[in-house]
């Protein structure tokens, strides 16, 4: 075998979908990870734990997930891209501080595996029962960034992304995966240095001894950070600020600050929005899915297909904000739009909101704790169908 | 060509080891695809263990075996519980010592004597997954015995190479000849 086969070959790893979330991470310039191991997102901590004393960068377990997220918040304040890793249980104790986050825009990377809930629920089992609170899980009026996917190289560079976006935009940002993909092993090629493109933190050009605005933006929108306590003194706070960081109530400026934060995000769907599509051009049955639901839903679309049924699908990579005018686009012709989910149905209201003539969308589900098989969602397409399961 | 595989047993015997490197050997040793998964659930606690590989010629979508071509069981709880899943003209590899076993019409039974021959041979039973890998690649040879042999010298430290590698012989002697499943 060659030098360069040899490179490529260790560059294909067999890997837990939890192992290449750190990996990614890794890729993107994570250099701080704080967390409190849960099931199923432990392996994410255990590697990092291993692997980030080998680049030089820091690993904290904290005593529970409110530590980690604020120890995650203070050390990309100071200028580390930061990470942490929970579950259902701990992304619930993470959401006040989600919110500061949002609201001192601070930009971090959250990974939710997860289980079932609610509560400590199942902590074995697969489900997607969290794609509301990520959305709406902390208070306020507010967007987020929320990214998945359905197989290991997709998410590694889905984790890349959330790094990306979380910089510029400077927000928190969630990566969304569930028990199955976060448990499953399969191949991963790891990108070579610098084949992905990484956005590194936007430093301030202000030089020391001169007033740094930290919430004054660039004509581009985005706000140059200082690193805290670094040259500047400036105010981080929750509560609502002028673009001095200190706290106002002034009807003007709190009105700019909540529709910045908003349309910061909801405004650049076309830049935030990935996702994957199948055989749409003449599908009269559309599947949309997501996470480990989405292999189930593309072996069943491929299934079908293969006796000529007129189907296709949608794999959604970024959940929020919501890609509406994607799917409104993409499934104008469809006859019926079958949204697979493992809850009792996030994803499809919104999809609902977002296509014209909305009974047209069905939900293929499954809350058992199991993974929603390629057989349950075949028995619902035939329902539709009226041909009976 | 796509190949299910569960391999089931009792917690500490290995055999979810045995799971990722089969599947492992796979991914580097032959242009196939591969996918492990396990049971985390509590169905693998109280003592018994369940990982699920699959193997094939196209991309993997549907990650967990519902029926397998090839069910390995190293325990009587793992077979009572596993055996009517095996698809028609599938293959169950037991272990005599810790199988007893019952008819199964629409499946074929092989019975490797891992467990008295690693007693016998290698005075232990630790290595007894190496030896179901040796076994299960010469029964069902969708893997080069020296394909697990490199992946398995490579998972585990130095100083058990050799011993691991006389393990895999060992297991792949038990078997004469091998079987088509699908």
């Amino acid at each position: 075998m060659s030098t360069a086969g040899q490179t490529e070959r260790s560059r294909v790893q067999f890997l837990q979908g939890n192992e290449v979330c750190a990996e990614a991470a890794l890729y993107a310039g994570m250099r701080y990870f704080a967390g409190y191991p849960i099931t199923p997102s432990t392996e994410i901590a255990e590697r990092l734990a291993e692997r980030l004393p080998q680049v030089g960068g820091s690993f904290m377990q904290m005593e529970d997930e409110i530590g980690s997220i604020c120890a995650v918040i203070g050390a990309s304040l100071a200028g580390t891209k930061s990470m942490t890793a929970t579950s259902g249980p701990g992304f619930s104790l993470m959401q006040e501080a989600i919110g500061y986050a949002v609201m001192a825009e601070i930009p971090c990377v959250i990974v939710d595996v997860q289980r079932g809930g609610p509560s400590t629920g199942l902590p074995t089992h697969a489900s997607q029962g969290d794609v509301m609170q990520v959305r709406y899980g902390t208070h306020g009026d507010h967007s987020i960034v929320c990214l998945t996917a359905s197989n290991h190289q997709d998410l590694f560079g889905i984790v890349v992304d959330a790094f990306n976006f979380s910089e510029v935009f400077r927000t928190p940002a969630v990566v969304l995966i569930d028990e199955v993909v976060g448990h499953m092993r399969e191949a991963v090629r790891v990108p070579e240095p610098g084949e992905l493109d990484l956005t590194e933190r936007l430093l301030t050009d202000v030089p020391r001894d001169v007033d740094y605005h930290p919430y004054a933006p660039r004509e581009d929108d985005r706000l140059p950070m200082s690193n805290f306590g670094g040259v500047h003194r400036y105010n981080v706070t929750g509560l609502v600020h002028d673009m001095w960081g200190f706290p106002s109530e002034k009807p003007k400026i709190v009105n700019d600050l909540i529709h910045h934060l908003y349309l910061k995000l909801e405004n650049r769907k076309q830049m935030l929005t990935r996702w994957r599509e199948w055989s749409l051009d003449d599908a009269e049955i559309v599947l949309i899915s997501y996470g480990s639901s989405a292999r189930s839903a593309r072996h069943i679309m491929e299934n079908r297909r293969s006796v000529g049924v007129p189907i296709g699908m949608i794999e959604l990579q970024t959940l929020w904000p919501f890609p509406s005018e994607m799917i409104r686009t993409k499934c104008r012709h469809a006859e019926y739009i079958v949204v697979v989910e493992m809850n009792m149905g996030q994803i499809v209201h919104e999809v609902k909101r977002a296509v014209d003539r909305p009974e047209r969308v069905f939900l293929s589900n499954r809350v058992d704790g199991e993974m929603i098989t390629p057989t349950d969602i075949k028995h619902l397409i035939r329902v539709i169908q009226g041909k009976g399961v | 060509m796509i190949e299910r595989f569960v391999l089931s047993g009792t917690g500490g015997q290995g055999v979810i080891t045995a799971a990722i490197i089969l599947a492992e050997s796979a991914l580097h040793h032959t242009g196939f695809h591969a996918v492990q998964t396990q049971v985390y659930g509590p169905e693998a606690r109280g003592g018994s263990a369940r990982s699920d590989v699959i193997i094939a010629d196209r991309e993997i979508l549907f990650p967990k075996v519902l029926e397998p071509n090839v069910l390995v069981c190293l325990s009587q709880m793992a077979y009572d519980r596993y055996c009517s899943l095996v698809r028609p003209g599938g293959v169950v590899i037991t272990d005599p010592h810790y199988v007893k076993r019952w008819q199964h019409a629409s499946s074929r039974h092989v019975e490797v004597p891992l467990h008295d021959t690693a007693m016998r041979e290698l005075g232990s039973t630790q290595a007894i997954n190496i030896c179901l890998l040796g076994a299960l690649v010469r029964l069902i040879p969708i893997v080069p015995l020296d394909g697990v042999r490199e992946v398995v010298s490579h998972r585990f430290p130095e100083r058990f190479r050799e011993a691991n590698s006389a393990a895999l012989d060992l297991g792949a002697g038990l078997v004469k000849e091998s079987v088509t499943t699908f």
